[in-house]
């Protein structure tokens, strides 16, 4: 099978596998999981130098999700590729289980404890520093929320990646527009965004971030130049993929009725099938 | 527990942050994994010969404490040895969440160093005295909290902090000390207490700068007859709550003495383990809640009863009561 896809496909199967745990847990961050689906998709299937087999590999690239409370997509992922038994996505969010709301570093394959908002970057800005004092070549991703740009560590992290030079730190903005009370403009406008990171010392670029293509092409280019950090701004849409979810604020954190789910499946379902 | 009765001396006068920064630049030579970060702080930290003889080992992160955390945990995650030589007050409070999460919860190797500490600054004031520092890293589930007492106690710490792949916070005040110690001949363990002095009527407990006006005090005491242990707690979290009880059981009273606010601190983390255990008076001596009045240590440490004077006072209330 063609390996775009494979990744279109796969995404697809992921989004079935999210919505099923968090449907069966009765909750969950269901709009920001869709909407970063993709971008997970293609870093682990297809970017990413990583060995489920040895999670600690001293040479793996790393990935940090900042926005923390969109695990749905990335226990998916991580159970998909092997880090756990897929058996255990039954556990998500149940009592004493550490596929819990957040990324948990119990489970292998997670890095870090995120999900306060704001750390991501700060972190994987010193792991790339680390790779440089080392001489190492590894690459650290982060993935971020558009809301969360307000919090001020952020851009403490932006500046001293950029002081650093540290090309080997990939971020990606989850920019979906939504944030839990409304649109991000409304709530703490952001725009123009990539001119802010730009003006931090970034190189920017900006994408699609639900189409499987352009994502590939963009993670095949970085970094892009040399010394500096590079953002990528993916413009993705809030609860993509299931028809009533897309674009709609409520979807943060909704759980799907047992309706909603079959219809949502259904849809996934047929998506599925047009992908060979 | 092990004895120390010893009558130091009050030569050799020298902050703790040059011992720490010269007991780093001594054991990074050795090991290249030791970073020591700064916010705009070597100065401060007394880590400018280290930045000078190991460029390659500091990392300035600038005005930025919530950064610096955070990126000490990648810097960790990733097999280094970093230490964070920051002002207290700010390194334990503007980045309280980062350590809860990026250091505490996900356990990464990052020591903390909050410099400055306590009232030590002196005129700055509240904002930048650290008098609640201990009160919220020691609720802080994972994360060790220690206090040395002077430059041995300094030097042993760090020592064994580099062989200690534990998240803690350490709190050290600006000024130069005067010993606490005779020498530096006596076991230091993490989590383990020192006796500084044996008797039996009470029991004087101190941590850091405070723990020299404990002895003071415990020597104008023996002068009138009265016997204090003196117990140094350099290690606030874990507490050595053996030490404790048993002072509690063979002494009958406690005295506790801190530069930190009465909330929270060294005097509620002793009581919490005597009211529970063997309940017995005790005069928790700190700075009350109110912003700390502004002068030298000295200056400020007597206005509120951190002084010998003070506790030989108490002492004698809490024998005659």
């Amino acid at each position: 099978m063609e390996e775009i896809t494979f990744l279109k496909r796969k995404a697809v199967e992921i989004r079935m596998d999210l919505l099923t745990m968090i449907y069966e847990a009765r909750t969950g961050h269901t709009g920001g999981s869709l909407s970063s689906t993709d971008i997970l998709t293609v870093l682990y299937y297809k970017v990413m130098n990583i060995d489920p087999s040895k999670p600690k590999w001293a040479d793996r690239d790393r990935y940090v999700q900042s926005k923390g409370h969109s695990v749905e997509a990335l226990w998916s992922i991580l159970a998909d590729k092997g880090f756990f038994p897929k058996e255990e996505l039954k556990t998500f969010s149940q009592f004493g289980s550490r596929l819990i709301g957040h990324p948990n570093n119990k489970v292998p394959g997670i890095e870090m404890n995120t999900g306060a908002l704001g750390h991501g970057l700060p972190i994987s800005v010193g792991m790339a520093l680390a790779a440089k004092l080392d001489g190492k070549s590894y690459k650290v991703y982060t993935l971020m929320g558009d809301g969360e740009q307000a919090e001020g560590s952020i851009w403490e992290g932006a500046m001293a990646a950029a002081q650093y030079k540290l090309d080997n730190l990939i971020a990606i903005i989850d920019r979906n527009r939504l944030q839990i009370t409304g649109s991000t403009e409304d709530v703490m406008g952001l725009e123009p965004l990539g001119d802010k990171w730009r003006s931090f010392g970034w190189e920017v670029v900006e994408v699609d971030g639900n189409d499987i293509e352009q994502l590939v092409e963009v993670f095949s280019t970085t970094p892009r130049v040399a010394g500096k950090p590079t953002m990528i701004v993916a413009n993705t849409v809030k609860g993509k993929g299931i028809s009533f979810s897309e674009n709609q604020v409520a979807w943060h954190h909704k759980v799907p009725t047992e309706e909603q789910f079959n219809l949502a499946i259904d849809e996934l379902s047929k998506q599925l099938e047009v992908l060979v | 527990m092990k004895n120390v009765a010893l009558k130091p001396t009050r030569s050799n006068k020298i902050a703790n942050r040059q011992v720490i920064s010269d007991t780093l630049l001594e054991l990074g030579k050795k090991n290249r994994d030791i970073l020591v970060l700064t916010s705009d702080s070597r100065g401060s930290a007394s880590m400018v010969q280290f930045g000078n003889e190991l460029p390659e080992q500091i990392v300035e992160v600038g005005i930025a404490e919530q950064n610096i955390v955070g990126m000490a945990s990648g810097l960790a995650h990733s097999g280094k040895k970093p230490f964070i030589a920051s002002p207290a007050c700010f390194l334990s409070m503007r980045s309280i969440e980062q350590i809860k999460v990026d250091v505490a919860y996900s356990q990464t190797n990052v020591k903390l160093i909050g410099i400055s500490g306590g009232v030590s600054y002196g005129a700055l004031g509240m904002s930048h005295h650290s008098l609640q520092d201990l009160a919220v890293t020691r609720a802080i589930p994972g994360l060790h909290v220690m206090m040395p007492a002077d430059r041995h106690e300094a030097k042993k710490m760090i020592e064994a902090l580099v062989e200690f792949d534990q998240p803690v916070y350490v709190r050290i005040g600006r000024n130069p000390v005067e010993d606490s110690y005779l020498s530096e001949d006596y076991e230091f363990e993490i989590g383990k207490a020192v006796t500084m002095k044996t008797g039996n009527d009470l029991t004087i407990i101190a941590s850091g700068e405070t723990v020299r006006v404990a002895l003071d005090s415990a020597e104008a005491l023996e002068q009138v007859g009265i016997h204090c242990r003196v117990i140094n707690i350099h290690t606030i979290k874990p507490l050595d709550e053996e030490a404790i009880i048993k002072a509690a059981k063979e002494t009958g009273r406690i005295i506790t003495i801190e530069e930190h606010s009465i909330h929270g601190g060294l005097g509620a983390a002793v009581a919490e383990v005597v009211v529970q255990n063997h309940p017995v008076p005790m005069k928790i001596l700190g700075i009350p809640d109110e912003p700390a009045i502004t002068g030298t240590s000295a200056q400020v440490f007597k206005h509120y009863g951190l002084c010998v004077e003070n506790v030989k006072k108490l002492a004698e209330q809490l024998l005659t009561n």
